[in-house]
């Protein structure tokens, strides 16, 4: 049984349909990269699976728990899931040891002194330790996405959500962010991502997804889908992509 | 202007205008300014009538405090002559920054005089008609004589606002939060809070203190009609600017990006924790700067209170005024609210500029 059933997944926003029925399954332990266009709807279906927005029709399955329709834990849901964002959104008033600890301490319960432990122990795997106390202004772009990701890690989710998290970092910032990832693949890490790094889809997932307009256009094993797409839309977007160098 | 023609003027350098014309307008308002002082301090001296001895040395120094602005007016000739001596050796820089200072010392000249001229202004409004203004409003025997008194109201004035700012600080959180329920089920209390805070922001705070004031207790409404004049001030207060409040706790919220609300509710923090941890900590450095401008309004309402028969700053010098047939001790009251209000002003402008320091700093 998959780890996370995607079935037949319906979303709009006002008239506007930007989800028409996708349908992805999620082994446990596997990557799964969602490519596309921006405004294919890959944000908007990752936040749906997170419940942070409502799907119209279709259903979600989580480890066997339904978690779409009336009366799920929504709560419950989002613990097992983590998800980092785009633009970090790291809480600017605490400092980076409180963003991390504030869900284990509020929601999972965790002693305070474990749960500094815990985000000491993750800071350190990704070289961030020195700036536990610092307050996430003063850190780089690739800084606070490195502590976004140990704050989602902290509550030792099932599943990771990530939503082209280095699309807003520079260049050079890139590769440690996405060291990081790599080695949560690595750790057996279920994760279903967006991605406009292709070279990275490529080299972490299993599963590959070409997102248009709301609907999955093509998906296969990442070699299929680089070396050899069977549509004519998959084609022409990773024609742009490469002529803007970014596989 | 074509692009040519600009630089073809920039090749040949345009030297400094004069700054003679400013410095003559200088000394014109200048002139001007010391004929209106001079007029009104002469009347001060006809109606003071030689009772303060004090006189003659208080008009001394008024007088040399009028020739200041002379002093840059001078320097203002002085550097004019030097532009022109500088334009003669073909010092052209010499003779721009000579122009320049110099028409930076006519403005000063000019700065001042101009302030003059409206102190002076005043000065004839206060003693015009025999001194009538004033005998009206500034008989210092009767502000010594209301001082005490007015103060002692000033009190209740004190304890109005601060009992009134502190149920308003807690009913305006719950009303901005009713505002802001989600959902379907939130919409009965969201639409109650939005008719409660449209209600009373439209109804002059008089009106609310007069109803309250005399409503409930005609009314013999249980608890409520027993309580003090006071305490029915404190109620109505609260219930006018809680609507006001509301709003500002509700522009505060939200302020903050809703991404913050994602981030939180992803890692499993409920609304309610969302709110408490994540929301309102960084809501609340914004609102206080419009927070503490309607504590200063609510403040100035308390000189209404007195229509429900409280006895307050404003009813004592009332009071006291009509036993006299003078206004000097209302003015006291004007004087008390001054130097209450000033502190919070000048507080709320450092907080803002401090806020707005941060916000250029890409801090917030
Ligand atoms: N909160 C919202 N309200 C209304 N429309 C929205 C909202 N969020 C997204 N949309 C619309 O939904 C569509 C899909 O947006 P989405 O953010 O999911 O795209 P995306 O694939 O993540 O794009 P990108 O690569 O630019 O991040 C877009 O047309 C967008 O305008
Ligand atoms: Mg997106």
């Amino acid at each position: 049984m998959p780890f996370l059933e995607i079935t037949d997944v319906h979303k709009s926003y006002g008239t506007n349909p930007v989800l028409k029925g996708i349908t992805i399954d999620v082994e446990a332990h596997e990557v799964v990269c969602l490519i596309g266009a921006s405004g294919s709807g890959k944000s908007t279906l990752l936040k749906c699976i997170n419940a942070l927005e409502p799907i119209d029709s279709g259903e979600i399955v989580l480890d066997g728990d339904p978690i779409t329709g009336v009366g799920v834990d929504v709560n419950r849901l989002r613990r097992n899931i983590g998800m980092v964002f785009q633009s970090y959104n790291l809480f600017p008033h605490m400092t980076v040891l409180e963003n991390i600890t504030l869900a284990p301490i509020l929601v999972g319960g965790v002693a305070k002194e474990a749960a500094e432990a815990h985000a000491i122990e993750l800071l350190t795997q990704v070289g961030m330790e020195a700036k536990a106390t610092a307050h996430p202004d003063s850190l780089s772009g690739g800084q606070q996405q490195r502590v976004a990701i140990v704050r989602a890690m902290a509550m030792r989710p099932q599943a990771l959500l990530l939503d082209e998290i280095t699309a807003a970092l520079d260049p050079e910032l890139v590769g440690d962010v996405l060291e990081i990832v790599r080695e949560l693949a690595a750790d057996g890490m279920t994760m279903l991502l967006a991605t406009h790094e292709m070279g990275f889809a490529k080299e972490v997932a299993s599963q590959v997804c070409f997102l248009h307009q709301g609907q999955i256009l093509e998906r296969g094993t990442p070699e299929q889908i680089f070396t050899d797409p069977q549509e004519e839309r998959t084609r022409q977007f990773l024609h742009r992509v490469l002529a803007s160098g970014r596989l | 202007m074509s692009i040519s023609t600009r630089m073809a003027k920039a090749g040949t350098p345009t030297p400094p205008r004069r700054v003679f014309g400013l410095s003559i307008l200088a000394l014109g308002v200048w002139a001007l300014t010391a004929y209106v002082f001079w007029t009104g301090l002469y009347q001060v001296h006809l109606i003071n009538q030689a009772k303060t001895p004090m006189m003659p040395l208080i008009i001394g120094v008024i007088g040399l405090v009028m020739l200041y602005p002379l002093l840059p007016w001078a320097r203002s000739l002085a550097l004019n002559a030097g532009r022109t001596r500088a334009l003669a050796a073909s010092d052209l820089r010499g003779a721009r920054a000579s122009a320049s200072s110099g028409r930076d010392s006519a403005l000063t000249s000019l700065g001042f005089s101009a302030g003059f001229l409206v102190v002076a202004a005043l000065l004839h409004f206060v003693t015009t008609n025999d001194a009538a203004v004033t005998k009206t409003f500034l008989r210092a025997d009767f502000i010594a004589q209301s001082w005490s008194k007015v103060a002692e109201g000033f009190w209740i004035n004190v304890q109005v606002a601060i009992g009134a700012e502190i149920i308003v600080l807690i009913a305006g959180l719950g009303i901005a939060i009713m505002r802001m329920l989600p959902g379907r089920p939130g919409r009965p209390l969201r639409w109650l809070a939005t008719v409660y805070v449209d209600v009373f922001r439209a109804i002059p705070s008089i009106i609310v203190l007069y109803l309250v004031g005399f409503g409930l207790t005609i009314a013999k409404v249980p608890i409520v009609s027993d309580l003090s004049p006071t305490m029915l001030a404190i109620i109505a207060l609260a219930l006018t600017y809680t609507g006001y409040v509301a709003e500002v706790y509700r522009a505060g919220l939200e302020s903050i990006h809703p991404s913050q609300w994602s981030a939180a509710r992803s890692l499993g923090l409920s609304y309610g924790q969302t709110l408490r941890k994540v929301i309102v900590p960084q809501a609340t450095r914004r609102m206080v700067p419009p927070l503490l401008n309607d504590f200063i309004g609510l403040q100035k309402d308390t000189a209404l209170i007195s229509i429900m028969g409280v006895i307050d700053s404003f009813m004592q010098a009332r009071l006291i005024s009509s036993s006299v047939f003078n206004l000097s001790p209302v003015l006291v009251v004007a004087v008390v609210f001054i130097i209450a209000t000033i502190p919070q002003a000048r507080f709320v402008d450092r907080l803002m500029a401090k806020d707005a320091a941060k916000l250029k700093a890409g801090a917030l």
